[in-house]
């Protein structure tokens, strides 16, 4: 896999890097077995700090979805639960609907995204709470 | 732990004025660590007082545990790159690299003769005649295969364009990752700190504003917008480092070891760039008018 990064998306470095492992392994793009880069592979071409790439890779070993391998690498272990696709497609449609009522009630593209924003954030503080 | 820079109430002054003033700082080894502030903080000072080219007129600094300025096996463990990649215009590339050899006690000359082939600069090429990146590449290239603990370069990129620049911290950072050397380099170019630098210090008037881990100082500080209140009225455990206000709204950074959970604010993150320009500001605006003539216009 090959990693990028959104330097403006206020999201720490490490943390686009994890998340990026997580979609990969959500899509199946990376399977048990599969190696991931080695530090010196993502450094050279993001030029980032070396740290920031271990850091990422000891959060997933945490997690237990990869382990190192002294002198090899570090390979996936573990997968995440891919979503059902059916589930998907049903939320979807239900969102589209909600979406046609809003538009149809006059709201904005960006009246729409404040309002799912703050839904989001106020579902995940009761999650907190 | 080995620390790689350490200051006690370090100062230096450059006759009656000074540059630095009782700087205090402990930046562990093995870190990349990125040293910022507006021209005339005195990071090219701190940064000389550290590889020994200056001596102190107050306080102490030591390197890798050592004085700083004990002797000629403490050079060996420093490599330093000053300001505007110093290379000697009529030397060929092979020349410098038979300079460093001859100048140094520890030389990888594998090291030196494998870098200059992958960079694909001709050895017979005079320095001069050579482009600004290659330039900085060669220079890097000679105070690495010194093999140091620890690299100081002062803004090794400023000179450079934007492919150069990133052809140069692509190859600073692999040296990181292969060799494990620990780094402090100075730079004004935001992003490029954040991209390279794990560690970070905010000079402003010779004084340090901001010294931490990059991910904790990004963790520890979040933007919060919301309707216009009284900054008198937030929680102690907040505190702010800098607030705007406008007719109903007003926008506030603020440091908080807990998470800001008040409905009224939308809590955002902040870049490293966001938090050195907020310390930058609140250092320079609580030094008053006096210090360093740094006046505020307003």
């Amino acid at each position: 896999m090959e990693f990028h990064l959104n330097p403006s998306s206020g999201v720490a470095t490490y943390q686009q890097l994890v998340q990026q492992v997580h979609q990969a392994l959500q899509l199946g793009l990376l399977e048990p077995g599969d190696q991931l880069p080695t530090a010196q592979q993502v450094v050279a071409s993001l030029a980032i700090n070396p740290n920031t790439v271990l850091k990422a890779y000891r959060d997933l070993e945490r997690e237990g979805l990869v382990r190192p391998r002294p002198g090899m690498g570090t390979f996936v272990v573990g997968r995440l639960p891919r979503t059902d696709p059916a589930a998907q497609t049903r939320f979807r449609k239900s969102m589209s609907a909600w979406l046609r009522s809003a538009r149809a009630a006059g709201l904005s593209a960006e009246e729409i995204e404040a309002i799912y924003r703050t839904a989001l954030r106020d579902c995940s503080q009761e999650e907190i709470a | 732990m080995t620390m790689a820079i350490e200051a006690f109430g370090v100062g230096r002054r450059y006759g009656r004025r000074w540059a630095l003033t009782d700087c205090t700082l402990s930046i562990p080894a093995g870190r990349v660590v990125g040293l910022v502030g507006p021209n005339g903080a005195g990071k090219s000072t701190l940064l000389h007082l550290a590889v020994g080219l200056l001596e102190p007129s107050a306080g102490t600094i030591s390197v890798l545990d050592q004085g700083a300025r004990s002797g000629p096996s403490q050079l060996e463990r420093i490599g330093f790159l000053a300001q505007d990649s110093p290379i000697y215009a009529r030397l060929t590339v092979a020349q410098h690299v038979r300079m460093g050899q001859l100048l140094n006690r520890t030389w990888d000359a594998a090291f030196a003769a494998s870098r200059i082939k992958n960079l694909g600069l001709d050895p017979s090429q005079r320095a001069g005649t050579m482009s600004g990146g290659q330039r900085a590449q060669l220079a890097l290239t000679l105070a690495v295969a010194k093999r140091p603990e620890l690299l100081v370069l002062d803004e090794p990129v400023a000179a450079l364009d934007p492919l150069a620049r990133r052809e140069f911290l692509q190859t600073l950072m692999e040296i990181v990752a292969v060799e494990g050397v620990s780094v402090v380099l100075s730079s004004h170019l935001m992003a490029d700190v954040e991209r390279v630098c794990d560690y970070l210090v905010v000079l402003v008037a010779g004084r340090v504003a901001l010294t931490g881990d990059v991910d904790e100082l990004l963790a520890l500080h979040h933007r919060l917008t919301g309707p216009r209140r009284d900054v008198a009225r937030m929680p102690a455990h907040q505190l702010v480092i800098e607030q705007s206000h406008v007719d109903k709204q007003t926008t506030l950074i603020v440091r908080s070891q807990e998470p800001i959970l008040d409905p009224v604010w939308n809590v955002t993150p902040v870049t490293l760039d966001d938090l050195a320009l907020a310390y930058m500001r609140q250092a320079r605006d609580s030094a008053g008018p006096s210090s360093n003539g740094l006046e505020l216009a307003r």
